[in-house]
């Protein structure tokens, strides 16, 4: 079955003429046709596009110019701008908007040569820990429709995990890469602040914000990186360091990998059946050869009050922009000028977005900058020395990636800060800018469980090799959920 | 710091959002919890702390001064909700 | 009451670049409305911005005139506020840090002496686009073209004491950043733009009074109309026992009075906090050793310079210094052959009112300053005459090519040849018998008369001097 099938696997399929790119990207436009109705993994899908990349994709396969992601359908989280397609960013705002750019890392996987099938849904404008505020309705967990699939890379992980595409971009800015990844027991690897260009990814917190690959394994991340990372002159965030080859890497030795397991992260609120599956994951490693120190992040419980600051004051002035005049949503008839904006955006941005402008708002407002902005930031950097202390003895840090397996739907939409809570183990990872990953391990009541590994700044190789280890052992990013009776293919 | 029915209303004008009338309360409810989450910085110690506004401790990279656009004037206002002879319209803007 | 005037100013220069701050578009003027705004001018979802490198040279090379403190960081931040012509809803600007800090200017006052203003910062920020408010039926037009030029804000103390010194410190800036070469200071496109802080207050009192900020003091002229009605205005207030509220109050030119813009009433709460899309700039050493070799000449030092280098008048230093582009000017002619004396006649008299009465800039001269010195030269060698170098100068301003083609083509070229001269004296006494009895008679008034007639024959291109000399020495003997 071709959807079953990894990146790599895929490719010599297609190299050795097994099947062709185009059959490929008809096999999962079919999937999408049939199982997406129940998902909503989908936005919106680019049949004729995909199928006319497909065949540049299979003429450039006959020539030899072939690259390891050439003809590989994937779809795109719908922050990204695609010039030509509708780019909504799961918002009401955007619903018109066709984008007349492409987003640097579309530009760099075009040129990578992959098919793109269409947009993910995602929570509106990436705010959101379970895909429930995106306008365009939620998506469902493939492993348990009634469960949520994380957020905000909501329809990116489900569509992986559903076999609906074979890889996903993401943006992370608070842990939406890998809390879904770890909902829908994929891969998802959320890299270092400045190792993927930000340009054209529509922003919700700059300074925290990172874009990065949703697979179904260690080694299709590596090669999606590996298109997707690299200096670009149009983002001034972006770092201009070298790339190395992620696949080169990978099957490296563990041994005497010193892994830290931070006392914070395993404390209260931590499901103890998720507790048990991430140590056993944990044990495996130290089979592996690796050494386990107990560390402290002493300021961890500072993470998620000092990000529900920081992303959204940058937020609330991000989306100043979007105010119905140039593009987007224009409220029907306004009355004068500040008729325009207000109505504008009180009708195209939904609640969640709305909470989060106005707590960024009042923030940076006179008379509370100091106590709340400038509060946030101080916090930051305690945050970020925690790491920065621990990585002096470690190579690595792992936990759990989320506290409890997915929860259901409409289970906590309405309580935003218990709603914030979930994301206490990634938040802190974009406070500092460090890479984290997200892998599946032994899953819980037939749930998804991930593995968060963190690394120190630009050492998304040395986290891909740690978990393309785990994963040559074992068989969790294997497991696909039932989502049809009858195996039609 | 709890947020009172017109505390939001004066939040909201300052983003520029209607919100309904109805739902005034239950985001100033909502919004206060989250402020009550944030208040936990208080007890933080930053006396003697920078401020951490970036990730990452790079400097500015600067552009050569070159002109490297051009005109994409129709296509830019192909998807405008207003435009009349090149220019968008709003409301009449009063000074 | 005596009242004292307290003036503060702020001077927008827009950085004469080529391309925007923080996108490649071009920043030429008068193109069609936003044909020169791409997306990032535009904020369009996703875009970010990138620092021109020529902005940061141009607010150093301010900075070191002004000996203002300089780095080491210097930060950008976003202003947040709602306007049309504003399309990010915030505007790239500096807050904390700015890029040039403490400076000061010293100018010059009419009784001869000078006084240092305070410069309490200039920082780098965008400039916005303009709303048009010709009817749309009943919409206004806006055109972001602008959006996104570069903008150097110079910021001074409150130090000023009179509109006359208001005036003489934003002459002075206007100079300076021409100079410089940062900015092209035209004001009609708003290349150079002043609000002005008034506040008055009784003598010796030490506490500042309520100021109002003008706006839209768009020439040198207005912005002393300005200041004079506000002056009033407040004065005015004050002694009929009323208040002087702070408000932003814009000039209107054509009734000459200032009123309030009810539209910025409402108090603004910027929400200002350091732009997450850029990183601090970082100033080192070399940028400043590149801006301080970079650094023209100032205005001051040139005064000094040419009173002695080319033993000017301090009077005709400081007239040719007015601007960069005079002085350069005159230094070409100079070069090109010109006597340094002649030529500040030459450049300030001659050329000007040339350029004056076809209502055109010295850089628009169809006159080039090696043509001039060239010119200059042929009248200190006795080619021309003084009087015919007025006709070659009109025959270059059309074009007909330099000074030595003119002369050669009309033939202007001076007889200095005595025997030539001598011949046609000689034949002009010989058919004047009765004026040459009149002159040997004491009617000296007639050696006017020979000359004319000298020069009438030679069209006026005999030696004045030699036909002096010689018409006396003949006329006597």
């Amino acid at each position: 079955m071709m959807h079953s099938k990894s990146i790599v696997e895929l490719g010599t399929g297609l190299q050795t003429g097994e099947f062709s790119s185009v059959e490929l990207t008809r096999h999962f436009l079919q999937r999408i046709e049939r199982l997406d109705k129940d998902l909503n993994a989908f936005i919106s899908t680019t049949p004729e596009q995909a199928l006319a990349e497909a065949e540049s994709a299979d003429q450039a396969i006959k020539v030899g110019q072939a690259g390891p992601l050439t003809g590989i359908p994937i779809v795109q989280k719908d922050i990204f701008c695609t010039r030509g397609v509708k780019t909504s960013c799961g918002s009401k705002m955007l619903d018109n908007f066709i984008s007349p750019y492409d987003a640097t890392v579309v530009e760099k996987l075009k040129h990578a040569g992959v098919v793109s099938l269409g947009k993910a849904n995602m929570d509106e404008f990436a705010m959101g820990s379970s895909n429930e505020t995106s306008f365009y309705g939620p998506v469902h967990n493939p492993w348990d429709k009634g469960r949520v699939p994380g957020g905000s890379s909501g329809g990116s992980a489900a569509a992986v995990a559903a076999r609906l595409a074979v890889a996903a971009t993401g943006t992370d800015t608070g842990g939406s890469i890998r809390q879904p990844a770890s909902f829908c027991g994929i891969t998802g690897l959320k890299p270092t602040y400045g190792r993927i260009s930000r340009f054209g990814m529509i922003a919700f917190a700059s300074s925290l914000d990172q874009a990065g690959p949703m697979t179904r394994d260690a080694a299709d991340a590596a090669l999606m990186l590996q298109a997707m990372a690299g200096f670009d002159p149009k983002d001034s965030t972006c770092a201009n360091q070298p790339v190395p080859v992620y696949s080169a890497t990978l099957s490296d030795p563990l041994e005497g990998l010193k892994i830290g397991l931070p006392r914070e992260y395993f404390g209260e609120g931590l499901d103890p059946a998720v507790a048990a599956s991430v140590e056993a994951a944990i044990d495996h490693y130290k089979r592996l050869g690796a050494e386990v120190i107990d560390i402290s992040l002493p300021n961890t419980g500072l993470a998620v009050p000092t990000y529900y600051v920081v992303a959204p004051a940058e937020c609330s002035s991000n989306l100043s922009r979007f105010d119905g005049v140039r593009f987007g949503y224009r409220c029907q008839q306004p009355k004068d000028l500040e008729d325009l904006y207000k109505r504008s955006r009180g009708e195209g941005f939904g609640a969640e977005v709305k909470r989060r402008i106005m707590i960024g708002t009042y923030a940076l407002s006179a008379g509370y900058y100091d106590a709340y902005y400038l509060k946030a930031q101080k916090t930051r950097h305690l945050i970020s020395d925690d790491f920065k202390q621990a990585f002096e003895t470690v190579d690595v840090i792992m936990g759990p990636t989320t506290p409890t397996p997915a929860f259901g739907l409409g289970e906590k939409v309405n309580d935003p800060v218990t709603m914030y809570l979930n994301d206490i183990y990634t938040i802190a990872t974009n406070l500092a800018g460090l890479p984290g990953v997200s892998i599946p391990v032994e899953p819980v009541n037939g749930l998804p469980v991930g593995l968060q590994i963190i690394g120190n700044y630009f050492t998304e190789a040395k986290l891909l090799n740690v978990a393309h280890r785990f994963q040559q052992e074992t068989e969790w990013h294997r497991l696909t959920p039932e989502l049809e009776s009858v195996a039609s293919d | 710091m709890s947020l009172d029915h017109s505390d939001v209303k004066k939040i909201a004008h300052l983003a520029r959002m209607a919100l309904d009338e109805s739902q005034v309360d239950a985001y100033a409810e909502d919004l206060s919890k989250i402020l009550g989450l944030v208040e936990q910085l208080e007890a933080a110690e930053t006396h003697a702390i920078e401020p951490m506004s970036h990730p990452l401790h790079m400097a500015q990279r600067l552009r050569v001064d070159e002109v490297t656009e051009k005109d994409c004037r129709d296509e830019n206002q192909a998807i405008a909700p207003s435009v009349v002879n090149g220019l968008y319209l709003v409301p009449k803007v009063i000074e | 009451m005596q009242w004292e005037t307290v003036i503060g100013l702020e001077v927008h220069t827009q950085l004469a670049t080529k391309s925007k701050i923080f996108s490649g578009t071009s920043i030429a003027y008068g193109a069609d409305p936003n044909t020169q705004a791409c997306i990032i001018d535009l904020g369009f979802p996703g875009v970010l911005p990138v620092l021109n490198e020529a902005v940061v040279d141009m607010a150093l090379i301010f900075g070191l005139a002004i000996n203002a403190e300089i780095g080491p960081r210097s930060v950008f931040a976003r202003k947040n506020y709602f306007y049309p012509d504003l399309p990010k809803g915030y505007q790239i600007s500096q807050f904390e840090l700015p890029i040039v800090g403490k400076g000061s200017l010293t100018i010059d006052l009419e009784d001869g002496s000078q006084k240092a203003i305070g410069i309490t910062r200039a920082h780098l920020e965008e400039d916005a686009g303009k709303s048009l408010h010709e009817d749309f039926h009943g919409m206004s037009g806006i055109d972001l073209n602008r959006t996104g030029t570069p903008l150097l804000e110079i910021v001074s103390e409150p130090d000023m004491r009179s509109i006359k010194e208001a005036v003489s410190y934003a002459r002075k800036i206007h100079q300076l950043v021409v100079y410089l070469g940062i900015c092209d200071g035209n004001m009609q496109e708003g290349s150079f733009r002043v609000d002005a802080n008034l506040s008055i207050r009784p003598f010796g009192q030490e506490a500042f009074g309520t100021r109002t900020e003008l706006k839209n003091l768009n020439s040198f002229r207005f912005m002393e109309r300005a200041l004079n009605f506000e002056l009033e205005r407040q004065i005015d207030l004050l002694e009929g026992g009323r208040k002087v509220v702070q408000e932003t109050r814009l000039y209107d030119p054509d009734r000459d009075e200032t009123r309030s813009m009810r539209s910025k009433e409402e108090a603004n709460d910027y929400r200002y906090f350091p732009d997450p899309d850029l990183l601090p700039v970082e100033i080192n050493d070399q940028q400043l050793q590149r801006a301080r070799q970079n650094m023209p000449e100032l205005p001051d030092q040139k005064r000094q310079r040419f009173e002695s280098d080319y033993s000017l008048s301090s009077a005709d230093a400081l007239m040719l210094i007015q601007s960069r582009h005079q002085a350069d000017f005159f230094e070409t002619v100079v070069s090109s052959g010109g006597d340094a004396k002649m030529a500040v006649n030459w450049v300030t008299v001659e050329l000007t009112g040339a350029l004056n009465k076809a209502g055109i800039a010295l850089s628009q001269s169809p006159v080039t300053p090696e043509q001039v010195g060239g010119l200059l030269e042929r009248i200190a060698d006795n080619t021309i005459s003084g009087k015919l170098a007025k006709q070659v100068f009109e025959a270059m301003w059309n074009g007909e090519g330099d000074a030595d083609k003119v002369i050669e083509a009309k033939g202007l070229k001076q007889i200095t040849d005595s025997g030539q001269i001598e011949t046609i004296i000689d034949e002009i006494i010989a058919n004047n018998p009765k004026q040459v009895e009149q002159f040997r008679a004491g009617k000296d008034k007639l050696l006017g008369f020979f000359v004319g007639q000298v020069m009438k024959q030679t069209q006026g291109k005999a030696n004045p001097g030699q036909v002096n000399k010689i018409l006396l020495g003949k006329l006597k003997g």
